[in-house]
């Protein structure tokens, strides 16, 4: 126990300031009224619809000290019934779309979509193909698109607050 | 392995690792497979490629590995109606590789389980993706009907769970049957993150096919990317520049010290243990972050390419590698007693998702958690190819098999991984490596099959590369370890509680992307 506690004496709090939200994030749907009903907090459900795992690396990163989303009020919650925003990543595999849709729809109102990664945008690398749906867009309603193979955790928390502080005026 | 007695005439393989291929009547492939088993070797990969427009049916390949190098053993099948042998009564991790040869290809094993794995849609429509001459349908796939096994009795019930899981992880199924808390039994389902990958490769460029295989299994990206490009490299017989090849070994080792420290903070979180995470995640954004200052890339994506690395590192960065790896491997060692003395992560690791050594031998347990349960093979050991030839790996090994076991492997191989470090980035500032860090190789001929065999963080990844005759590649087989090791999860939660398994998983960690496909 001592050691443990000397550990987290001598290391000390490692989280970094916030970033802005990003400019080059794209938000394609904006809603007062979500951001009415949560303010700053925020709770996230993540789905990965096939990626290659990067984008999860690094969506996992956020919650490392550095990042320290939680600190923000942002958190990853278990069901989509807690859940306020869906993120999704990769092609959207025919596999997974019956799970993604489920998930969307279980989530309650109002609720944001994530578009994570080059993939959920696009297909990124893995391109036409008999086995994915391709863009998250094709069958969900998307709010953001968040860039990048993967997105860097500043990408994505960038990504995060663009979604939910995009409207100013109406906070 | 000398398959000579069994009839075989073997042929040398261009490959990355000492390597050979014969080909073999059915009979003979089931004796080769029993003899290489016998020798104590172990299967790497099955897979088949649709060979109808060259004349000659369909091409199965069969690849295992014994202290000798790799052995390709090829069954040619005239049509979609000739069997081919099932292996899995030797080699039990085949049965799902058999069944998704099916799923993709239409070629069937002599085997009894007809279930699809990971694609269910060919089997009504007969419209199998790796086919050349396959129709573009809309296929859909129908899970619903997947038929598992059940276990019944009085007071066993059963509980599903997933694809969506309650962390960020990736997407499975996993159907539990359980007494009280008890696991009965486990079933798999997987697939669900299927997107095509083989039949994306055929007719890309050997450029394109780079930047795919990089993107098979994320955590992985520089073990796919090394073997694919000695996959490219050896079918023509070309060396990549030597500063290009230490370059490798930095980010091979960089990449499975990222992976183990993210793995054990993420394994003691999952034993209630919230200040590893905390603690490991912090050492493990460290190096991510020294990875985007020198590479550019925090996960070292497309920083191996076909002929060397993308680009040379500065030496401001190779100074500051030799100082992060010896702070982190102070911190490692210090946090490694924090692990050992408390009761409470002990207690939750020791005995908990055993895989015993003979267990493990029989399944055919690879990589990092075989070295848990006693298969000690490593190829930067085993096969060690340059600059492994000079660094004296120490291979990492434990007997108990257990959640333990894993973690110890894990800090074992981490700390290697950061005197690795060190030794190569000492090596970088030698003016001897000086040199370019790519060379252009030569156009890859057709019909040449060459292999690529590297040791990545969670075990063996073999990339087995045929070019066709316009410098496109005509098939590509990504093999991931985990096709070994996931069967090997159903047996080792057997007997643990429900609430053990998050923790049981963790600490194999597998790949459902470089599974999947």
């Amino acid at each position: 126990m001592y050691q443990t506690l000397r550990q987290i004496a001598r290391i000390g709090i490692r989280t970094e300031s916030t970033p802005a939200a990003a400019d080059d994030v794209v938000v394609q749907r904006l809603h007062a009224d979500i951001l009415r009903v949560l303010g700053r907090a925020l709770t996230l459900r993540h789905v990965d619809a096939g990626s290659c795992n990067a984008c999860e690396l690094e969506s996992q990163a956020l919650s490392n000290p550095y990042y320290n989303v939680e600190g923000l009020g942002i958190r990853y919650v278990a069901s989509p019934r807690h859940a306020d925003a869906l993120m999704v990543t990769g092609p959207v595999t025919k596999n997974m779309a019956v799970a993604l849709r489920r998930t969307y729809d279980a989530m309650p109102e109002p609720k944001l979509v994530i578009a994570i990664g080059a993939c959920a945008i696009g297909r990124g690398v893995y391109g036409p193909n008999y086995a994915t749906i391709g863009a998250v867009s094709e069958l969900l309603p998307v709010d953001v698109t968040i860039p990048g193979c993967p997105p860097s955790p500043t990408a994505l928390l960038q990504g995060i607050l663009a979604a939910i502080a995009a409207q100013p005026a109406k906070r | 392995m000398n398959v000579t007695p069994l009839g075989l005439l073997a042929a040398p393989l261009l490959a990355g690792v000492p390597a050979q291929r014969a080909q073999a009547s059915s009979g003979q492939l089931l004796t080769a497979c029993r003899l290489a088993w016998e020798n104590g070797g172990r299967l790497v990969a099955l897979w088949a490629s649709d060979e109808r427009d060259r004349g000659r049916g369909y091409c199965l390949r069969v690849v295992v590995e014994d202290w000798e190098g790799l052995t390709v053993l090829e069954h040619t099948l005239p049509d979609d109606r000739a069997r081919y042998p099932d292996l899995s009564p030797i080699f039990p991790a085949a049965l799902r590789m058999q069944r998704a040869t099916y799923d993709l290809l239409g070629i069937a094993a002599e085997s009894d389980d007809p279930r699809a794995w990971l694609w269910t849609a060919s089997h009504a429509t007969r419209q199998f993706p790796l086919r050349r001459d396959v129709a573009s349908g809309e296929a859909a796939p129908d899970h619903d009907a997947y038929a598992f096994v059940r276990v019944e009795g009085e007071g066993v019930h059963e509980i599903p769970v997933g694809p969506v899981h309650a962390g960020i992880i990736e997407p499975g199924h996993f159907r539990f049957q359980v007494v009280g808390e008890k696991v009965l039994r486990l079933e798999e389902r997987l697939g669900y993150t299927h997107k095509g990958v083989e039949s994306r490769f055929a007719s890309m460029s050997v450029d394109d096919g780079a930047k795919l295989v990089g993107r098979i299994s994320g955590d992985s990206t520089v073990a796919y990317a090394w073997a694919y490009a000695q996959a490219v490299e050896s079918a023509v017989g070309f060396v990549p520049p030597a500063r290009a090849r230490w370059l490798r070994a930095l980010c091979l080792e960089r990449e499975r010290l990222a992976n183990h420290l993210g793995d054990i903070g993420a394994i003691g979180n999952d034993a209630g243990f919230a200040f590893g995470l905390a603690q490991f995640s912090r050492l493990r954004e460290d190096v991510l972050r020294m990875n985007e200052a020198a590479f550019g890339h925090r996960l070292m994506m497309d920083a191996v390419i076909p002929g060397g690395v993308a680009r040379d590192i500065a030496f401001e960065h190779v100074h500051a590698m030799i100082d992060e790896a010896d702070r982190v491997a102070r911190q490692i060692a210090s946090l490694r007693e924090i692990y050992d003395e408390h009761a409470g992560v002990q207690d939750r690791f020791r005995n908990c998702g055993r895989a015993a050594p003979d267990l493990a031998r029989h399944l055919g347990l690879v990589g990092l958690a075989g070295r848990a349960s006693g298969q000690a093979r490593d190829i930067r050991c085993d096969f060690a190819s340059a600059p492994y030839d000079l660094l004296d790996v120490r291979i990492a090994t434990q007997t108990a098999g257990d959640v333990w076991a894993r973690v110890a492997v894990r800090f074992d191989e981490a700390l290697e991984s950061t005197r690795l470090i060190r030794l190569v980035a000492t090596a970088l500032l030698d003016p001897v490596t000086a040199g370019p860090v790519h060379a252009p190789g030569p156009a890859l001929p057709p019909d040449r099959l060459s292999l690529g065999y590297v040791e990545g963080w969670r075990g063996p990844v073999l990339v087995a590369l045929e070019m066709g005759d316009d410098e496109r590649i005509r098939r590509c087989r990504p093999q991931d370890p985990s096709w070994c090791n996931w069967p090997v999860i159903e047996h080792a939660i057997v007997g643990n509680i429900v609430p053990d398994f998050p923790l049981i998983n963790k600490s194999f960690n597998l790949s459902y992307s470089g599974h999947d496909l």
